[in-house]
């Protein structure tokens, strides 16, 4: 633990690097999960990986949370290196992953007794960070049932309370609120944003772009294992520059043509719909308007969207938006 | 802290958790039991007869005086196995994978459970004992012979627990985890535990007579019911020694095999 490996060195005024990966690699079998991946996240952010399913988001929290060796490159946590310090880097991480891991045999209360034994804290701690947590996880009426009397949402509360139980100094949120309801995800996004608060250093995975908008101050957007940008959501929008144009058409004919003219365009056969990436400007508008009428298409409506996330992911991973924008938009 | 300590409060923690399912779950602690007892009534009240006449005048006592060792031995081997089960269906849960995010004593994931099994091991070995005295089992045991009896039996109980709990491991389903742990049921029948084994055809005799369930449960016999002890008690050591640290080791780079970072 004292052996400290080369740290990354701030620059001045910046805040320490939290993660600092550099050239990540990781193949399962023949796939590669990762290809090169580089991710820095500053101490006291919270910072949202964000990618298409299989884009490796998984593989890069398993890999710094020290469950996975990567292949090639080194990730270090606050300058450890996590293969070859992985108990400093355990002592400083917390991990809440897409499957709970919560104890569904025992109660709420013994769950938390267990990660207090474990991370040693006397029993007036113990207690007290029980207390704490019941309360603010909303979970002092079920203290005393087993977990398996839970619902989805609160073994998903129980599970990041007792990643907190040891005071991590950050906190590894592998899609967290995937698969809850939105009143589920409501409370998650409460809590976390109250993590920062309390300074703590947050790494979120999610394929909800609007959950990464909302918690995040940074994010990292990764496509088949390598980075693709990086930045606040502010500057990434400014790259996915004027948003989208949706275009609706009459009939399943018109919609068809139109999708042949633009082949990157996101198709939508039950309102009939395409939405293209716009520059934002007249002269684009008017652009795909001439394509259409020489083409002879007649679109029966078009609206004009200003950017957010999702166009992020169109401009700079050139595919489809994550499945999960979909569902996203449906819960709320 | 230091690491000793560390791995004890870590492994006490891990008794702790071991011991609330246990309770919460008492019919995998009754299972265990029931193995043991089946047998015991079966070898007495079915086959005690026609057995202990085959036996001759080289015990004294009845058929039960006989077999209550093996029957012992069956009952450690009956807890081991549910212990592989439990950990087989444990290493799936989510809770594992937290566990190995923390900084820990990694082992004591599988050293709580073995704790756990060894003290149901020897909550077993005593209600099979006093079911014995019901039905007929006259001891002739001064109380350092019990001492030194249950002390092989805490042993024997952990080297089993430690290769089942790597069997538990291995295996990738519950019912995977159970037919290995048969192995250690169906020993028993080719050592000393039914019958001697100079009465057995020389092949199956010679493989009996030096597998370590023989040896076991000779010193048993000889502790409880005195008859000669030979060499059993330094061969019935050695072998559960052995078997303990091939079992925790092996047990130990299996947990460790699937998560390559270790330490």
């Amino acid at each position: 633990m004292e052996n400290h490996a080369p740290q990354p060195t701030p620059k001045d005024g910046a805040p320490q690097l939290a993660v600092h990966a550099v050239g990540l690699t990781k193949s399962f079998g023949s796939r590669a999960a990762l290809a090169g991946l580089d991710l820095a996240v500053p101490e006291g952010s919270v910072t949202a990986l964000i990618g298409p399913n299989g884009s490796g988001k998984t593989t890069t929290v398993r890999i710094l949370a020290t469950l996975l060796a990567p292949d090639a490159g080194r990730a270090t946590v606050f300058g450890h290196d996590v293969v070859e310090e992985p108990g400093a880097v355990r002592a400083a991480i917390g991990v809440t992953g897409q499957f709970s891991a919560v104890d569904k045999l025992l109660t709420g209360r013994e769950n938390f007794a267990l990660m207090a034994g474990l991370h040693h804290l006397r029993r007036a701690v113990a207690l007290e960070r029980t207390a704490a947590n019941l309360e603010r996880f909303e979970l002092i009426e079920a203290a005393d049932r087993p977990v398996i009397t839970y619902s989805g949402g609160m073994r998903r509360r129980l599970d990041l309370a007792m990643t907190l139980m040891g005071d991590p100094r950050i906190v590894f949120l592998d899609e967290p609120t995937t698969g809850l309801d939105p009143r589920g995800r409501q409370v998650l996004w409460r809590i976390a944003g109250d993590l920062v608060t309390d300074g703590v250093t947050v790494l979120l995975t999610t394929q909800y772009l609007e959950e990464a908008d909302r918690l995040a101050d940074r994010v990292a957007l990764i496509d088949r294992g390598v980075l693709v940008a990086e930045g606040t959501p502010s500057e990434l929008k400014k790259r996915a520059l004027g948003g989208r144009i949706r275009l609706h058409f009459a009939d399943v004919d018109a919609l068809a043509a139109a999708a042949v003219e633009f082949d990157r365009a996101a198709r939508n056969e039950d309102d009939l719909s395409l939405e293209l990436a716009s520059d934002g400007s007249v002269a684009g508008i008017r652009d795909v308007l001439d394509r259409l009428e020489s083409h002879g298409i007649k679109p029966e409506s078009l609206s004009a969207q200003p950017p957010d996330l999702d166009d992020v992911f169109f401009a700079l991973t050139g595919g489809p938006k994550p499945s999960g924008a979909n569902l996203m938009a449906e819960g709320q | 802290m230091t690491a000793l300590s560390l791995a004890l409060a870590d492994t006490t923690t891990m008794l702790r958790r071991d011991a609330r399912h246990a309770v919460r779950f008492p019919m995998v602690t009754i299972s265990g039991l029931l193995v043991p007892v089946l047998f015991l009534l079966l070898f007495d009240g079915v086959f005690g007869h026609t057995l202990r006449a085959g036996l001759g005048g080289a015990v004294s006592g009845g058929y039960i005086n006989y077999v209550l060792p093996g029957i012992l031995v069956m009952a450690a081997a009956s807890v081991a196995e549910s212990t592989a089960l439990g950990v087989n269906a444990d290493m799936g849960e989510g809770i594992i994978a937290r566990f190995r995010t923390m900084a820990i004593w990694r082992p004591s994931v599988l050293a709580g459970p073995v704790t756990g099994s060894v003290v149901r091991t020897l909550i077993t070995g005593a209600a099979v004992c006093l079911f014995a005295l019901a039905l007929g089992f006259s001891p002739n045991a001064n109380a350092l012979d019990w001492l030194a009896a249950i002390g092989l039996f805490a042993l024997l109980g952990m080297a089993l627990s430690w290769l089942t709990v790597a069997f538990g491991l291995l295996a990738k389903t519950p019912a995977g985890a159970n037919s290995l742990s048969l192995i250690l049921l169906v020993l028993p029948f080719v050592s000393s535990a039914f019958v001697p084994t100079a009465a057995m055809p020389a092949g199956v005799r010679a493989f009996a007579e030096y597998q370590p369930f023989t040896s076991i449960i000779d010193t048993f016999r000889s502790l409880l019911t005195g008859t000669p002890m030979g060499h059993h008690d330094i061969l019935a050591i050695a072998w559960c020694v052995g078997i303990a640290v091939v079992g925790s080791l092996w047990a130990v780079k299996l947990y460790n095999r699937d998560s390559p970072v270790a330490s």
